[in-house]
């Protein structure tokens, strides 16, 4: 398993917005997150990356507790993410997002750069560049990213994510408000990732998504965890018909 | 070449607060391009300034040595301060180093050894134009290359978002720190260079209203390169100069001035240039100060 | 002992007034109002000019002095708040545009008034000693507490029992929930600044009038206090305020014992900071760490 949580819990004011969720995802997996809203998915990823502490429980990255680290320790290590709503850097490039991206991976160049020097070959730079050719962005190099249109912005996004190379992208709603060709590509996108040997976690709301990429789906309601499995036995289960539709009569 | 040289002397002392502000504009740059409020540096300049001063005084310490004790001494207080306060949100690095500033002019009011509220007098002229002109030429050329390194596409994007910039690999309490110790090191310096050109301190020149002028400079001037804090310490020292009849009205404009470009401008005036190329006012007030 | 621990309550008291109004901006809007020492000032100097150009009685100089701040607020806001709302622009914003207020205001009333400390008019304030088990106490200043407390009072009343407080509380909830449910967002947060800085300019009366002395620069040393006080009650919270100055206030009085009387300021920060490190949420706070 490459990432795991076990009994991790989080509680705001007495309301378990994650109550005791073990999740067990295998290297090279494509991984689906689901549950109406406020079920506590975004925040069960806060916990894995590091930006929300957990109340109790722990998480491992590769058999080892990563539990207490900061969000940016935790990129160092392989874990990746893109936000709900997107996060991106507005007022800096497009180029310049993905660049920043790429920091976990880059060794100080303070020294360096008080001396200016001609050569531009610069295996970073490239790379960047290349990522944005690769969710198509390449030709908005230059464009501030507070410009873009909202499917653009979360392409750069994911670009963003995956130029510290990481062992585990986690998307949280990566599809919202993308119409379905857009949604169409991103799916290729995610395959084409795990094809690479990427973990994916996927967080979404499109159902149709989620079943069409991932092998594996695990859903929540209320902060726990009510089903686990592949798509077609998340879709049967009755707990998680009930959880989205409400408990029906009985006549 | 005599005009010259009889034009600098007359305005010898002008141009020495030019650099000085300058450089003080640029300590609070750095901070301030990290996306985090100090109103510290008035206090660290004062440090610096008392600091060199009685070094030399009590001490004989060689000049420049006596500067860099000075913004060591500065720096041995940012680091604490900045260590406690980075944990926590943004307003807190405000409310502390404000506070901060606040104590550092009552202690110095309080201690015998830096003269009370007299302050100290008959600080020798050791200052010379080119010994700031020359910090201020190597800190801005330093602070424009480390803008375009990783450092600062670090702080830009804490900057722009510290919680999407966590996530990129980038310590961020880590960075903000290093931004507020180097902020100190450099008001401190300037401090010590200022105290050795007014041949006299005392506490009242460090208070909430420097700490305040220092932020117009820089802010006014503008946050996107470094160019900016110079201009705005250029344009706020040598315009009251030349406006002396309204000499004391100075901090009402300043005031006034601020608040304007804060509101409408608020990447401040060197975003100008920007506008004639891009005519897009909005979007350069959009990408705000923080 | 007795005494000191009624000047630690009446100081206790000036320093509430004052947090409360910080910390009620603070709440509501997210901002930090650094301009809020200045309408400590104002409330002071619309006292002296109701008493001395306008020949008021004191009586009629305090609540007018509360008017005006009040309204001082509402015209704060308009001009340094309210736009950079309107853009979605950060707090940091907010901040620097309370600084700019700040710098002009004190700049002026020094300009208008001179920089140094300034006595009212003889005889402004009926001055009055109790004597009470041996102590000899200023009565000015029992009136002062006795003011603040009712005012306290009348606040709290107003945030829980009146509509208007509902729509405040309800607007430091969730802003966009409050407007969705009908609420006159504007209005609320004028009435919001309306009360914070006239409860601030009344804590600069009343302080004025039992020291008996006003000057530009009084409301900086507040700033100071009123920090402490907000982060040791818990930043944003209205009773964390209250409990907070009057520890503040009996923790400064405790400390002249120790201290000499100029390090006064530096207890608060020392307080201050202390709160920071151990327990940075304060007493009725909510945990700092949490970022998302």
């Amino acid at each position: 398993m490459l990432l795991e949580t076990r009994q991790l819990s989080r509680t705001f004011g007495g309301v378990h917005a994650v109550d005791r969720v073990d999740l067990a995802v295998a290297a090279g997996q494509a991984f689906g997150l689901i549950g109406p809203n406020g079920a506590g998915k975004t925040t069960l990823i806060n916990l894995i990356s590091g930006h929300l502490r957990a109340d109790g429980g722990s998480v491992l990255l590769d058999g080892a507790t990563v539990t207490r680290l900061a969000p940016h320790a935790l990129t160092v290590r392989g874990i990746a993410r893109t936000f709900q709503g997107v996060r991106l850097f507005k007022g800096l490039t497009v180029f310049d997002n993905v660049l920043v991206g790429r920091h976990a991976r880059l060794r100080s160049d303070v020294v360096r750069r008080l001396v200016p020097r001609r050569s531009r070959a610069d295996p970073d730079r490239e790379r960047a560049m290349g990522l944005l050719e690769r969710v198509g962005l390449r030709r908005r190099a230059g464009a501030l990213a507070g410009e873009l249109a909202y499917g653009d912005q979360r392409r750069l996004e994911i670009a963003r994510a995956l130029a510290s190379e990481p062992r585990v992208l986690i998307l949280d709603e990566p599809a919202a408000g993308m119409n379905p060709s857009e949604s169409g590509r991103l799916r290729e996108l995610m395959r084409a990732l795990v094809a690479e040997g990427i973990t994916i976690v996927l967080i979404e709301h499109d159902v149709g998504l989620v079943m069409g990429t991932c092998e594996r789906v695990a859903v929540l309601n209320f902060g726990r965890k009510i089903a686990e499995g592949s798509p077609a036995e998340v879709r049967a289960s009755a707990a998680v018909r009930e959880a989205y539709l409400g408990a029906e009569d009985v006549a | 070449m005599d005009a010259i040289a009889d034009f600098l002397a007359t305005y010898s002392t002008t141009f020495a607060i030019v650099g000085i502000n300058a450089l003080l504009a640029l300590s609070v740059w750095l901070t301030l391009y990290a996306g985090q409020l100090t109103l510290g540096n008035a206090a660290f300049m004062a440090i610096g300034a008392y600091t060199s001063a009685l070094l030399g005084r009590h001490l004989g310490a060689p000049f420049p040595l006596a500067l860099a004790a000075g913004a060591v001494a500065a720096a041995a207080l940012a680091a604490p301060l900045g260590l406690t306060v980075f944990r926590l949100r943004g307003v807190y690095l405000a409310i502390a180093t404000l506070a901060f500033g606040e104590v550092v002019r009552v202690i110095l009011l309080a201690t015998p050894i830096t003269g009370r509220g007299q302050g100290l007098n008959g600080i020798p002229p050791k200052t010379e134009l080119w010994h700031i002109y020359l910090s201020l030429a190597v800190v801005a050329y330093v602070l424009w290359r480390v803008q375009g390194s990783i450092a600062g596409r670090a702080w830009a994007a804490i900057r722009e978002d510290e919680v999407a910039a966590a996530s990129q690999g980038i310590a961020v309490r880590r960075y903000k720190l290093a931004a507020f110790v180097l902020g100190a090191l450099l008001a401190a310096w300037a401090g010590g260079l200022s105290a050795h050109v007014t041949f006299s301190i005392d506490p009242n020149d460090f208070a909430f209203t420097k700490a305040v002028q220092i932020l117009v400079f820089a802010v006014v001037g503008g946050i996107p390169n470094v160019l900016g804090p110079v201009l705005g310490a250029t344009v706020f020292t040598a315009l009251p100069e030349l406006l002396r009849p309204f000499k004391d009205y100075r901090d009402i404009f300043q005031g006034a001035i601020l608040l304007a470009v804060i509101i409408y401008l608020p990447r401040g005036i060197v975003t100008l240039a920007e506008l004639r190329k891009t005519r897009r006012l909005a979007e350069i007030g959009a990408a705000d100060v923080a | 002992m007795f005494e000191q621990l009624y000047n630690a309550i009446f100081i206790g008291s000036i320093y509430a007034l004052f947090a409360v109004g910080f910390a009620l901006v603070f709440s509501v809007l997210d901002i930090l109002n650094l301009a809020h020492p200045t309408v400590f000032m104002l409330g002071a100097f619309a006292a002296l000019f109701a008493i001395a150009t306008l020949g008021l009685p004191w009586w009629l100089a305090v609540p007018i002095a509360f008017v005006a701040t009040g309204l001082f607020g509402i015209l704060l806001d308009r001009i340094a708040f309210a736009p950079l709302r309107r853009r979605g622009a950060p707090p940091l914003s907010a901040m620097i545009s309370s600084l700019a207020v700040t710098l002009a205001v004190v700049r002026v009333v020094e300009l208008r008034y001179g920089g140094d400390f300034i006595t009212f008019p003889a005889g402004t304030v009926p001055s009055f000693l109790i004597h009470v088990g041996g102590a000899t106490l200023e009565g000015v200043r029992l009136a002062i507490i006795g003011l603040s407390i009712a005012l306290m009072l009348v606040l709290t009343y107003l945030v829980r029992g009146t509509a208007l407080g509902r729509e405040i509380r309800a607007l430091a909830e969730n802003p966009r929930a409050a407007r969705i449910l009908g609420i006159d967002v504007e209005r609320a947060i004028a009435a919001t600044f309306f009360i914070s800085s006239g409860l601030g300019g009344l804590a600069g009366v009343l302080l004025a009038f039992a020291y008996n002395s006003l000057d530009s620069r009084m409301g900086l040393p507040l700033e100071l206090r009123a920090f402490t006080v907000m982060v040791v009650g818990g930043m944003g919270s209205l009773p964390g305020a209250v409990i907070g100055a009057y520890l503040l206030g009996l923790g400064e009085v405790a400390s002249l014992v120790y201290l000499p009387a100029e390090l006064r300021d530096a207890f608060a920060f020392g307080l201050l900071f202390l709160v920071l490190i151990a327990r940075p949420q304060g007493l009725l706070g909510q945990r700092p760490a949490d970022r998302i």
